[in-house]
């Protein structure tokens, strides 16, 4: 049937065949959902928002395809930043802001970003259930604690009064955002932190040695604490000023837990989010993201509506830069440094 | 057709060419390996002494102050492979030699496809296991104070997974006596006993020590049971009942991070790699070698 | 005449007694051992036996709902991992079996090799990640994808397989060859139409044994970069994947007791896969046994 002949003297009606059948083909894939891959990776910290982000938003675009890799703050920038672009990732999440360094390696690569907040976690220190002598520890007793070279090894040289109990610490590995923040805000210096402790990116190795061992103390975010309450205590910290606050939801919400609340970030590549499913990707986590941040299983603070709002603003109109970077110190306003940077 | 022709000639000729090809990507395979540990590892030593590598006795690699010295992971990895030997080799070795000298063929058809079985398990589930049931039901009840990580854990399920290995070699290096000696044994009124531990272990004893050679070296090689169970402290130490650091697992440990290339945080995968891959070999490579060199040859 | 040295006594009473006790302890090894498989079932099934349900396959892995959660990516990730592997690794690893066999000449290179199979066997499977990710991943440029693990892992049973293959066709009795040969066969038919139907039976055996072995491999995976969260299936070779112990290890990795349960229930579909692979490996070999012609 398909001979020479055929298809010579029917050839005006199988162009005109073959074409409409492009245009409906191609107006009825318009008209369905998107497909495509957005592909993010990073901090472990910031991942339940964004794999709970991912599964909700799934259900709504089954054809888009959302991955979240758990690399770390530091692992997640070095993909975002890879000099490979097949193997860049679209979203990077961070626990921490982007340090000069990795803004250096961007701009000699050519990568634009876009920074945006997405929500506020507190750094929580825990202990065995059954530890019922240390309710609350100031900074300074972390900082001799956590100090590179440092010799505690018991709980009796942390503080007069404590009993004599070996001391076990736990926390997480060098390429996590949470360490970054922990060793700046608590030791005086990012990174700089001592050795000898059980550092692991998985909370579940975590989680298990200080709900393990009665000696333990180790620190983590907020959510993962919220998912294992029954296993660990909590430790109040006292900041300097005598009163020790105890991490909540709404303390942290409040602000008043410091100095271990630090906000999180979205890092998105500027070429990336003109594609279609990137941006309804990040525009459903948006519109969603008190929902999704304070979901019952994530567990951690939202930020404002308005803040929400400037975060769209700056991926819609395309506002590259930290805007952490240039607010230089101060950046407890996040309204503030966002609207003016 | 009786008579070759020309063309058939050359379709001979490439088949062979194309399966000698086949075989050569083993040697493209060795190659790949010792050429790939080699360039970053060279990077890595470029930057830190092998002396400091081999000898020192502090892994620090991610942390300030950095310590490059490997002793803690090889001491946590023989930890374990010894102590997981602890285990396989008096319940392998028991098995075979009820398996060759006892079992009836019966109960060797049954006995013999459930070791197979508990080869074929993945190491995930020996992990999972050492999870659930080794630390909260075997461990703990036992040493209270022993860390949740631990290497005993990992030791004892690392042990189950190589029974079948000790146990199915030295099944077959007992098997391969021939009947002659033991028949000469119970002629002169031995008991089974004395037939199995004084004539027939003594005579396979090359295939016996070369299976626990390869079984330790499988030990060590293990991944996935040591990362779920004996912790991520890299210390140098004999307790059995804290966590620990094998090579595997820090390997696992930094991949999970994905640092790419140029830092010396990569460069520690290639080089550790490397250890590990030398060691392996080497163990491998002594067990093949008493299999052949002190085999008995039996007329 | 009786003996004056006391060593010289028969002593059987005693010695019987010994060696009583030794097989007993023997037998009790052995016991031991199918104990702690035992036990090992036990536990893995009153962990995840209520996980167990045709929503369990067909669901995507959740972290939001753990009831809810499934392991289709994962399975259909395995399974296109058993696909491709076994698509690379049994051509190669059969033909590299027929040449050492058929072909090869005792020469050095020969012996080269053979060590180098040999070698190969025992590197320890994270290396294969190692090296996967060096050429697979940067050199070849294949991102991370399936057939990037799929590439690994056939280089991972290559060794097996080549040395089942070998297996298989020493098997077959060299009269069959001659007899082939004395026709005036060349080598190719010869091994074609006679050695290989005679030998493919075990040869498929040592390859299902194989690619069960390369199914369970969480390290190469690990290192190649399957670890992360991935709710689809793969859509073709080039895709990224996450496979069953992967996921397992993940589940294993949350705290909450939960995954624990999940993970269970993942290694028992893990087993479903493997245990059958086993089972009809081992069914082909005892067929084979029994009707062999020689």
């Amino acid at each position: 049937m398909c001979d020479g002949l055929f298809i010579r003297q029917n050839r005006k009606m199988l162009i005109v065949s073959l074409a409409s059948l492009v245009l409906i083909t191609g107006s009825a894939l318009g008209q369905e959902k998107i497909s495509g891959s957005v592909k993010l990776d990073g901090s472990s910290t910031v991942a339940p928002i964004t794999i709970a982000a991912a599964e909700m938003f799934m259900e709504q675009q089954p054809r888009i395809r959302v991955t979240v890799g758990i690399s770390g703050s530091g692992g997640g920038f070095k993909k975002f930043l890879d000099a490979n672009p097949s193997l860049r990732t679209d979203i990077s999440d961070a626990s921490r802001s982007i340090k000069p360094s990795e803004i250096e390696r961007a701009a000699k690569l050519g990568i634009e970003f876009i920074e945006v907040p997405v929500g506020i976690d507190g750094i929580t220190v825990m202990v065995h259930p059954s530890n019922n002598f240390c309710g609350h520890l100031t900074v300074t007793e972390l900082k001799r604690i956590w100090e590179p070279g440092s010799a505690i090894t018991n709980w009796s040289q942390v503080r007069k009064g404590f009993p004599d109990v070996p001391l076990k610490l736990y926390g997480p590995g060098t390429d996590s955002g949470t360490f970054d923040y922990f060793t700046k805000a608590i030791v005086g210096e990012e990174k700089s932190s001592r050795s000898d402790y059980t550092a692991s990116e998985s909370d579940n190795v975590l989680v298990r040695g200080i709900a393990g061992d009665i000696g333990s103390l180790g620190y983590f975010g907020y959510s993962y604490y919220a998912a294992n309450r029954d296993k660990l205590r909590l430790v109040g910290i006292d900041n300097g000023n005598g009163t020790p606050v105890v991490p909540s939801l709404d303390v942290i919400r409040s602000g008043s837990y410091k100095p271990l609340s630090r906000p999180m970030f979205l890092y998105v590549n500027k070429n990336a989010y003109q594609r279609p499913e990137v941006k309804a990707f990040l525009g459903f986590l948006f519109d969603n993201a008190r929902a999704i941040v304070e979901h019952p299983r994530v567990n951690y603070v939202a930020l404002s509506d308005g803040l929400y709002g400037i975060g769209l603003q700056r991926l819609d109109t395309g506002k590259t830069g930290s805007a952490m970077a240039s607010a230089g110190k101060d950046v407890s306003n996040l309204v503030d440094v966002f609207s003016n940077h | 057709m009786l008579r070759v022709s020309g063309f058939m000639r050359t379709k001979e000729r490439v088949i062979h060419g194309a399966l000698l090809l086949c075989a050569l990507v083993s040697v493209a395979t060795t190659a790949g390996i010792i050429w790939v540990l080699t360039i970053e590892s060279l990077r890595f030593f470029s930057e830190v002494s092998p002396v400091e590598f081999l000898l020192g006795g502090r892994w620090a690699p991610l942390l300030e102050p950095r310590s490059y010295g490997v002793l803690p992971l090889v001491c946590g990895t023989f930890l374990v492979a010894g102590g997981a030997l602890l285990v396989a080799v008096p319940i392998g070795l028991g098995s075979g030699i009820f398996l060759s000298e006892y079992a009836p063929p019966s109960l060797r058809s049954v006995v013999k496809p459930i070791l197979e079985v508990l080869a074929g398990i993945p190491t995930v589930v020996y992990g999972y296991f050492a999870l659930v049931f080794v630390t909260p039901e075997i461990i703990q009840p036992l040493v209270p104070s022993a860390d949740i990580f631990n290497a005993a854990s990992a030791a004892i399920v690392v042990g189950v997974m190589i029974i079948p290995t000790i146990a199915s070699l030295s099944d077959d290096a007992f098997r391969a006596v021939p009947r002659t000696l033991r028949e000469a044994a119970y002629a002169l009124s031995a008991t089974r006993l004395e037939v199995s531990t004084r004539v027939v272990l003594p005579a396979a004893m090359s295939g016996v020590v070369a299976a626990v050679i390869l079984a330790f070296a499988r030990a060590i090689g293990e991944t996935m049971a040591v990362t779920l169970a004996a912790g991520a402290m890299a210390r140098l130490t004999l307790d059995p009942f804290v966590s620990i650091q094998t090579m595997t697992s820090y390997i696992v440990q930094v991949s999970l991070g994905d640092t790419p290339h140029g830092t010396i945080e990569y460069q520690t995968i290639f080089a550790v790699g490397m250890l590990l891959f030398l060691i392996t070999l080497t163990f491998n490579v002594i067990a093949q070698r008493v299999l052949h060199r002190f085999r008995e040859v039996y007329e | 005449m009786t003996p004056t040295n006391d060593i010289f006594l028969p002593r059987l009473a005693r010695r019987r007694r010994f060696g009583v006790i030794f097989s007993v302890v023997c037998a009790g090894m052995v016991v031991l051992a199918v104990a702690v498989l035992g036990v090992l079932l036990a536990s893995l099934v009153q962990q995840g036996w209520r996980w167990l349900s045709w929503d369990f396959l067909s669901h995507f892995p959740s972290r939001l709902n753990p009831e809810k959660a499934g392991v289709k990516s994962a399975l259909f990730g395995t399974l296109w991992l058993i696909g491709l592997t076994a698509a690379v690794s049994i051509p190669i690893g059969l033909a590299a079996a027929i040449y050492l066999h058929e072909y090869a000449q005792k020469s050095r290179l020969t012996r080269f090799i053979e060590l180098n199979i040999a070698n190969l066997a025992g590197v320890p499977s994270i290396v294969y990640g190692i090296l996967g990710l060096a050429v697979f991943i940067r050199l070849f440029d294949l991102g991370r994808s399936v057939i990037a693990g799929a590439l690994t892992l056939s280089l991972l049973i290559l060794p097996v397989v080549i040395i089942a293959g070998r297996e298989a066709l020493a098997a077959v009795p060299d009269s069959i060859r001659q007899a082939a040969f004395a026709l005036g066969a060349t080598r190719w038919q010869t091994v074609r139409s006679h050695v290989l139907p005679a030998a493919l039976p075990g040869m498929m055996t040592g390859v299902i044994l194989a690619l069960s072995r390369a199914i369970g491999e969480a390290a190469p995976l690990i290192m190649i970069g399957a670890l992360t969260f991935i709710a689809f299936v793969p859509d073709g070779p080039m895709d990224v994947f996450t496979a069953m112990p992967i996921q397992i290890y993940n589940w294993c990795d949350e705290p909450d007791a939960i995954f624990q349960e999940l993970a269970g229930a993942g290694i028992i579909v893990l087993l479903g896969l493997l245990l059958p692979m086993n089972a009809v490996a081992v069914g082909i070999r005892a067929w084979h046994q029994r009707r062999k012609a020689w």
